[in-house]
């Protein structure tokens, strides 16, 4: 970068040449949030990443609901992977209230689980097709996705904010011929999404765009503790779904996926992989679920706390593995609740990823960190 | 005797006169024509604030397809933008951002809010960071209310948009 | 995984035997983690509670430093996965949590080892200049950085040695109390 600069940069002293550029929050290719580059000629020298712009204070509101309206606040920070984004909340919750859940909402839950899994990852993919302006890869998974939203729609009842999940188990029993549906959509989901390696992965401008650009090594993933795909793409096989398997994922077979590159490619690819993973376990979960049962362990509308206890829970979310810490004092709102988010824990590697990178890959490295803006800022 | 009239003096009130009187006359044509041309043309800016914006990314997806109206077309500068959406949640670092951006923006320019949130602040009524609605920091032309919104109710807030549009005074602008 | 995770389970020998009694059926590796710390600092760690999975520390704002050193080192545990602070007003101080995870060890990688600790609190705090004060751990555990910079503007907890504790989260313009502090109403409530 130093030795052999263009004649005319080269009459400049470095500290003139370096320009600050503000990207975001209104740019087509930073979403809810800034992020100031100082850039040399086309590298970027440095990066300070500015969220907070949909910063809502969801941990302040949780103090003054009780467990149970706490629930459609907390599913905001992604609404459309809202069940996982509630989960840890929900299982936190059920151990601090002491409640047993059902069975078969049990299995309900690894199904609308991983149906969110799917549908944010599709829209993500959808994103990240824009941001290397890919308008096919737009479209396609946009359209994709309306499939399983179908399907949450049959189940809860809405399109996007579910507000599925509450502490005891899942406020509705599924629909009738609802298992046929599922495993009718969910084969179509993957027979398509399958195709998306014609057009989009195996795609020449793609690779070139992305392979070798952002690359996180492995110790360095493990450093800045990044999780989700972004460590997975780093080649750490992590996966919480085994690793500290919840509710009943210790009985069905889930593998991982697992990349060495660590580059922007890896990490746009690992989350394709895992929608088809997500497609195998909704087929498993749909054939060893009781075929009736109660879906859920009603709860007086203020349930009271078993005591002062703080709970630590976390799953694997679409972004990662997600956390929520709560801590009660027996009273029946929560004294606090934390939520330990993928998207935050991720966003510490974006500067480390973008230095020295050139200005034109920064939407590629950006979005392929599986980032998600609103919900780093809860 | 128009040579009588006009003086150098006046020429330039006389001008600004029949300006006038020609306009009055093709106001109504005139202004149709440019109002048709605008509702066809309601480009946003590619501002999003909140989780709305995921709902209106589905608009534009083939099942909901926005673009065959010809409004909420993505587009890039905010310089060639007639168009705010916004899409949910203002938070007090966004509003200054919000107002510079309309700001910036040529007129005519025509503001929808999205979600109850950009109506009322919606289920954030109580949080120390949200504005109680958007009307304080920029006027608003439609409220499209849900939370959030489905992609067919944005796109009858836009519609509804035309319709306006098209009873407005295109002059005003011109 | 690769080869050097692989390691034997830390400490599920005698030690872990020693204190059955106690609580009815204590997972062997969780007590042997607990017996770990407590066999190195003694007196300056109190375990909290041991449950499933999850360890709770107990330590003063001088060790949490050393402790943390400790834990990195020699217990094979690698990244923070959240900094937590809680206000209680009533004891006058301000908790900070460490939920610590481990990505190179298999046989951890269910654990989360929670460090504790706390920072005196001041009723009229000036965030940054007042007493409260504790020392950071971004050098032992680099992905503490944005953590630790969210509990400095949501708590006005001051890392002393941070090399970048600047806001995160807050508008600029933000000059009320910190807002995660107990003391901070919303409007309405
Ligand atoms: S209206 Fe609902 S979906 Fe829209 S920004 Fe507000 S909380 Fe999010």
């Amino acid at each position: 970068m130093t030795a052999e600069l263009p004649p005319g940069l080269a009459l400049q002293k470095v500290d003139e040449r370096i320009m600050t550029l503000n990207v975001g929050p209104q740019h087509p290719g930073s979403g809810h949030m800034r992020i100031v580059v100082q850039i040399d000629g086309d590298y970027i020298v440095a990066c300070d990443p500015d969220p907070g712009y949909v910063h809502r204070g969801e941990e302040k509101m949780a103090e003054y609901r009780n467990y149970i309206t706490n629930i459609p606040h907390l599913e905001r920070p992604v609404i459309h992977d809202s069940c996982n984004v509630l989960y840890p909340y929900v299982l936190g919750a059920e151990e601090i209230l002491g409640i047993e859940v059902p069975e078969r909402a049990k299995y309900v839950r690894v199904i609308a689980s991983e149906l969110n899994r799917c549908i944010y990852t599709q829209y993500w993919l959808a994103i990240y097709g824009i941001f290397l302006g890919h308008s096919t890869m737009f479209m396609w998974p946009a359209g994709d996705r309306e499939l399983l939203i179908d399907l949450m729609e049959k189940m809860s009842g809405a399109r996007v904010t579910h507000a599925h999940f509450v502490p005891g188990g899942v406020r509705n029993d599924l629909p009738a011929n609802f298992e046929d549906a599922c495993l009718r959509q969910v084969n179509y989901f993957e027979k398509r999404i399958k195709e998306y390696a014609a057009v989009f992965y195996d795609n020449p401008i793609l690779i070139s765009r992305t392979k070798d650009t952002g690359v996180l090594s492995k110790q360095d993933a493990i450093r800045l503790g990044t999780t989700g795909s972004v460590l997975r793409a780093s080649g750490v096989d992590y996966d919480l779904r085994i690793k500290e398997p919840y509710d009943v994922y210790e009985e069905l077979d889930v593998h991982t996926n697992v990349m060495k590159e660590g580059d922007s490619y890896a990490r746009s690819k690992v989350p394709w992989l895992d929608m088809m993973e997500s497609c195998n376990i909704i087929r498993q979960a749909l054939q060893k679920m009781p075929k009736s049962g109660s879906v859920r362990t009603k709860l007086k509308p203020n349930p009271k706390t078993k005591g002062p206890e703080t709970v630590y829970k976390r799953v694997e979310s679409g972004r990662g593995s997600l956390g929520c810490y709560i801590v009660s004092d027996g009273k029946t709102e929560p004294y606090r609740v934390k939520m330990s988010v993928g998207s935050f824990r991720n966003l510490i590697a974006l500067p480390y990823l973008l230095k020295g990178e050139k200005l034109g890959n920064m939407p590629s490295v950006y979005w392929s960190l599986n980032y998600w803006p609103v919900e780093a800022d809860r | 005797m128009l040579k009588d009239l006009v003086t150098p003096e006046n020429a330039n009130v006389f001008v600004g006169k029949l300006g006038d009187i020609l306009e009055k006359a093709i106001d109504k044509p005139l202004g149709y024509a440019i109002n048709w041309g605008r509702i066809w043309s309601l480009w946003p800016v590619h501002i999003e604030t909140a989780c709305c914006s995921v709902e209106f990314g589905a608009a534009s997806s083939p099942r909901y397809d926005v673009e065959r109206f010809g409004i909420i077309e993505a587009f890039g500068s905010l310089r060639q933008c007639d168009l705010v959406v916004v899409q949910g949640t203002i938070t007090r670092k966004m509003a200054p951002r919000l107002r510079l951006v309309y700001d910036q923006m040529p007129e005519p320019k025509y503001v929808i809010a999205m979600g109850a949130c950009a109506i009322t602040g919606g289920l954030y009524f109580d949080s120390y960071n949200v504005l109680p609605g958007i009307d304080g920091v920029i006027p608003v032309d439609v409220y499209v209310p849900g939370c959030p919104p489905r992609p067919e109710t944005l796109i009858q807030g836009c519609i509804l948009l035309q319709e306006k549009i098209k009873r407005m005074k295109a002059r005003k602008f011109v | 995984m690769s080869e050097e995770t692989e390691k034997p389970t830390p400490e599920t020998t005698e030690k872990s035997v020693a204190k059955q009694e106690e609580v009815i059926e204590l997972p062997a590796l969780e007590k042997g983690l607990s017996e770990k710390l407590t066999s190195k600092f003694g007196e300056k760690t109190s375990i909290a509670f041991v449950k499933e999975n999850r360890v709770r520390v107990d330590v003063k704002k001088e060790d949490v430093h050393d402790v943390a050193e400790f834990i990195r080192d020699e217990m094979n545990f690698d990244h923070v996965e959240s900094v937590t602070g809680v206000d209680f007003p009533d004891d006058k101080e301000i908790e900070v949590v460490y939920h610590i995870g481990s990505y190179t060890d298999n046989s951890l990688a269910n654990q989360v080892l929670t460090l504790a600790t706390r920072a005196p609190r001041e009723d009229i705090p000036i965030p940054g200049k007042d007493g409260t004060r504790l020392p950071t751990l971004r050098d032992i555990f680099y992905s503490v950085e944005f953590h630790e910079r969210e509990v400095f503007e949501m708590l006005g907890v001051y890392f002393d040695g941070h090399p970048d504790n600047r806001r995160l989260l807050l508008p600029e313009d933000w000059a009320d109390l910190p807002p995660l502090r107990k003391d901070f109403a919303i409007k309405g409530r």
